[in-house]
Formats: structure tokens, C-alpha cells, sequence
């Protein structure tokens, strides 16, 4: 029985090890983001700008594509059942709270996860394993302020910005298909989104997607600043970066809908 | 009697249960070149991690200029940190940045200094190691020969009294390590530079040193100066010096439990 808990506590310690780490780097990050920069040293709004243009600018046209596609399709399926009950002219709505309140902010954090997140753990975890942040150490420059900062800045505002522009492209999406396919009269299809798509349906996707950016960036940054074992470790906390973000995501995903549901928000 | 800079003493460190440094006592003098030398896993790069702060001994003392650096927070490492420099095995350049923005990267994080001037000190550092006119390039554009004049030119950025390097000569052919010997001395003796070598290289120590320390198996076997060490009648540091197969230091499996160990 004894040895029966210990194997379910043995399970349990990597990834609590883990998470202790990564709730370690994240207060590390808002110390040298809110306190750092008034004792110690300011981070560089340079590179911050850098790593914006890198996670959000670069990432437009792979959004702008999933998200529209996504709105295809969520308005094709939910057609086919809203047909039957008469009231096609709800897929207009239906396409835009979802988008707004769940897909728009999720499917862009994925993405984001696949394209940024991997790039900051390759980056950072071959730095690693080529003694570039030992080196960084030695000059008195600290990699979380020099790395880690950046780069969650970067994410923190351009994931909300990407969100916006999903939520957009998704409802276009929706109206390709409401238009051309189920001859909804454009007007209606406007008006049936203006109407019942709430200001905080809106707000709570984009603050969704702000906490699915802080967790690709410390995932990111912990799996990269933790790496070791030359070419095959980089590998190896890439893959586990990009894993871990994805369950975390989904997690948060859930808890987060969960609060707003049943706090009525 | 010259000043002491750096003095090591009584340090013990273990790793899981094997003991890598072994009660280290040592004192470097300012202006020297203190050589550094033993064979693969004998706790020299462990010993020199120790005296750039990265890693905490389990006792004893690393002192620099009269501060025990075991003891000090993370703010007093840092200025201790930036008044020397450090030339790492495979140079560590940031990939990301130019050979200028590396140069310059300790340069802009620690002084006020203006960017023209910045420039200008970068030019000097890079014209010192041999390497004007590479401003501009990535280290990936680099020879490994190149990639450590730019990791010395950083190194000595600060203007540090104290340079550590980590085998200078890995992977570099002769004349590259002949050239990058000569800097080294050109630096201690311009810029008047205390510097702690570690390596294995046999012809580079006798190039550089002014003394030289064996370590064995987390041990100092002798310190001494070139010729103290050249004529030593340690047998360790005999065999080391001549690379010969046969001596006390064995690598080969002996004949005695061979059988035993094969069948185990």
C-alpha cells in the first residue's frame, strides 16, 4: 500500500517540480519587470520590441488563416443543425461569441505555442548547452532579465492583439459561409453579430488569451533556461515546451471558462 | 612579494558521493599567469567555476582581493563579476548578436558610457586581439579561431584586473593556438592583467606560464614555476608533461581483476 503511494508521489514530483520552477521564473519575471528596473537594472524595451515584431507581427498570417478557416467551418456546422429548427440567421451569432469567447483565443494560443513558444525554448536551450547564458552569468547580466522579460512582454501584448484579429477573421469566415452559402441577407448577418455579442464576451477572450501568452512564454523560457545534454537536449525541451504549453493551455482554458460561467461573467 | 589577488582555501567539493576537489589551497599574484593543468576529470574546470562564483562549494573559502565570494549575495557577485573577465571553451558568443553588439553587450549593460564611445572602445578591443574591420559580422561567419579573438575581445571589454580562460587552445590548430597564446601574454603584460589558465595543452603552458599548479583527482600535486615543474620529480606530473601512456596514471585496464571485472 505503502510503495503503491510512493509510485503515485514519484509520478507526481517531475511535473510539481516543474511547476514550482515555473511559478519561481514567473515571479523572478514581474520582479525584474515592476521592482528590477528601480533597485537593480532596466530590461531593454529594444528587444522587447524585438520579440513583438518576432511572436506577433510574424505570427499574422498563420492566425489570419486558422482563424478564418475555423470560422468556415464552425458556420458550416452549426448550418447544418440550426437549418433544421429554421433559424439559420443564428449562425451569425453563434459563430461570433464562439469565436470570441473560446476559439479566437485558443486556437491562437496554440498556434502561437507551435510557432513562438518552440522558437524561445530552441533558442534559449541551445544558448544553454553552448555555455552562452554561463557566459551571460560571468558578465553580471542576468538571463532572466535579459531573456526571460522580453519575451514575456512580447507574448503578453500581442497574443490579446492576435485574439482580435481571429475574432475577426473568424466572423468573416462565418460570413463567407452565411452569404454565399446560406443566402443570408448581409445586413441581417451584421446585425445578428453587432447585437448579441456582449462587450465582456469580448473582454474575456482577450484576458483568456493574456494568461495563454504568460504561459507559452515561461513554459518556453523554463524548458529553454533548464535544457541540458547538447543538440538532443535542445530537442528534447522543445518537444516538451510545446507539450506541456498545449495541456496548459487547455487547462487554463477550462478553469478560466469555468469562473466566467459560473460567476455569470 | 607581490599582492595576492586570488586565494583558494581548504575547498572541498562533492558531487553525489565523489569528492572532486579535494582540499584545494592555492594563491594567485597580481599581475601573473597562473596556469591551471591536470587531465580530463580532474575537477580543474569544476575548480575553476568555483572561482568565478558559478558554483558553491560544500567548504572552505575562493577569496578575491581580500572577498570571500562563497559568502556574497547575488548584488555582491555582480560587482565582483564585472571586474573580471572570462574566455570560455567554445567563446559562448551570442549567436544572435554581431560581433560589435557582443563586444560592446558588458559595455552597455554596465557603464553610462555614450554609444559613440562604446563604439570607439569595441574598435580598440577588436583592433587589440587582431580582429579590425569584423564589427559587423555574426559569430557564425567566424572561424573557431576568429569566434575566440572575439571572446577575449569581450572578455577584456571592462578593462578586468583579472581574466580567467577555459582551455583557450580546445579545438584550435597550432599556429591558431600559438596566436592566441601571444595575446594573452601581450594582454597581461599591456594591460597589466592577473590571468588564471586552465588547460592541458602542454606546449601552451610552458609558453604562458609564470606558475604552474598540477591537479590529480581533486588534489594539487605541485605548484611551482616553470622550471620547478619542468624538473619536478613527481612521476604524476613527469608523465603528464611527456604524455606517456605508461606511468602512475592509468587508463588501460590492468591484467590483475580483468577476468573478475569482465565477468561480474
Amino acid at each position: 500500500m505503502i510503495s503503491f503511494i510512493e509510485q503515485i508521489g514519484a509520478f507526481f514530483r517531475r511535473p510539481f517540480e516543474k511547476a514550482l520552477g515555473e511559478l519561481r521564473l514567473f515571479l523572478q519575471v514581474i520582479y525584474w519587470i515592476f521592482v528590477g528596473p528601480f533597485v537593480r537594472k532596466p530590461f531593454s524595451w529594444r528587444s522587447t520590441a524585438n520579440q513583438m515584431a518576432f511572436s506577433g507581427v510574424h505570427s499574422v498570417i498563420i492566425v489570419f488563416f486558422v482563424a478564418l478557416f475555423t470560422g468556415i467551418v464552425l458556420a458550416m456546422q452549426s448550418a447544418y443543425q440550426l437549418v433544421q429548427f429554421g433559424v439559420k440567421s443564428l449562425v451569425a451569432t453563434l459563430v461570433a461569441v464562439s469565436m470570441a469567447r473560446e476559439l479566437g483565443p485558443v486556437f491562437t494560443a496554440l498556434v502561437v505555442a507551435g510557432r513562438v513558444g518552440s522558437a524561445i525554448t530552441a533558442e534559449i536551450s541551445s544558448m544553454k548547452v553552448n555555455e552562452q547564458i554561463e557566459a551571460l552569468d560571468t558578465m553580471a547580466i542576468n538571463p532572466v532579465r535579459f531573456l526571460a522579460v522580453p519575451r514575456f512582454l512580447g507574448l503578453l501584448v500581442m497574443m490579446p492583439c492576435l485574439t482580435i484579429l481571429a475574432d475577426v477573421m473568424g466572423m468573416l469566415g462565418g460570413f463567407i459561409i452565411g452569404y454565399f452559402s446560406l443566402k443570408i441577407n448581409p445586413g441581417l448577418y451584421m446585425n445578428m453579430t453587432v447585437k448579441f455579442l456582449l462587450l465582456k464576451d469580448i473582454y474575456t477572450g482577450l484576458f483568456k488569451s493574456m494568461i495563454f501568452g504568460v504561459i507559452i512564454a515561461i513554459v518556453g523560457c523554463y524548458e529553454g533556461l533548464n535544457a541540458s545534454g547538447g543538440a538532443e537536449g535542445v530537442g528534447r525541451s522543445t518537444t516538451v515546451s510545446v507539450v506541456s504549453s498545449f495541456i496548459l493551455i487547455i487547462l487554463a482554458d477550462c478553469l478560466l471558462t469555468g469562473i466566467f460561467y459560473f460567476l455569470n461573467i | 612579494m607581490a599582492k595576492t589577488v586570488i586565494k583558494v582555501e581548504n575547498l572541498i567539493k562533492t558531487f553525489g558521493n565523489r569528492r572532486v576537489l579535494d582540499g584545494i589551497n592555492l594563491e594567485v599574484y597580481e599581475g601573473e599567469t597562473f596556469v591551471i593543468m591536470g587531465g580530463s576529470g580532474c575537477g580543474k574546470s569544476t575548480l575553476l567555476r568555483h572561482l568565478i562564483g558559478a558554483i558553491k562549494p560544500d567548504s572552505g573559502e575562493v577569496r578575491i582581493k581580500d572577498k570571500d565570494i562563497t559568502q556574497l549575495d547575488t548584488h555582491g557577485m555582480d560587482e565582483i563579476k564585472k571586474r573580471f573577465g572570462m574566455l570560455f571553451q567554445s567563446s559562448a558568443l551570442l549567436d544572435s548578436l554581431s560581433v560589435e553588439e557582443n563586444v560592446s553587450l558588458p559595455l552597455k549593460e554596465h557603464t553610462k558610457l555614450a554609444p559613440d564611445i562604446i563604439k570607439i572602445m569595441v574598435k580598440m578591443k577588436l583592433g587589440l586581439v587582431g580582429l579590425r574591420g569584423f564589427e559587423n559580422h555574426m559569430p557564425s561567419e567566424l572561424s573557431g579561431g576568429m569566434k575566440k579573438r572575439v571572446g577575449l575581445a569581450r572578455a577584456i571589454a571592462m578593462d578586468p584586473d583579472i581574466v580567467f580562460y577555459d582551455e583557450p587552445s580546445a579545438g584550435l590548430d597550432p599556429v591558431v593556438t600559438a596566436v592566441i597564446d601571444k595575446l594573452m601574454i601581450d594582454l597581461s603584460k599591456k594591460l597589466l592583467i592577473t590571468s588564471v589558465v586552465v588547460t592541458h595543452d602542454m606546449n601552451s603552458v610552458f609558453r604562458i606560464a609564470d606558475r604552474i599548479a598540477m591537479l590529480h583527482k581533486g588534489k594539487i600535486l605541485q605548484i611551482g614555476t616553470k622550471e620547478e615543474i619542468k624538473n619536478s620529480t613527481n612521476p604524476i606530473v613527469q608523465q603528464f608533461i611527456a604524455g606517456d601512456v605508461e606511468g602512475p596514471i592509468q587508463f588501460l585496464t590492468k591484467g590483475d581483476d580483468y577476468l573478475e571485472h569482465l565477468t561480474q
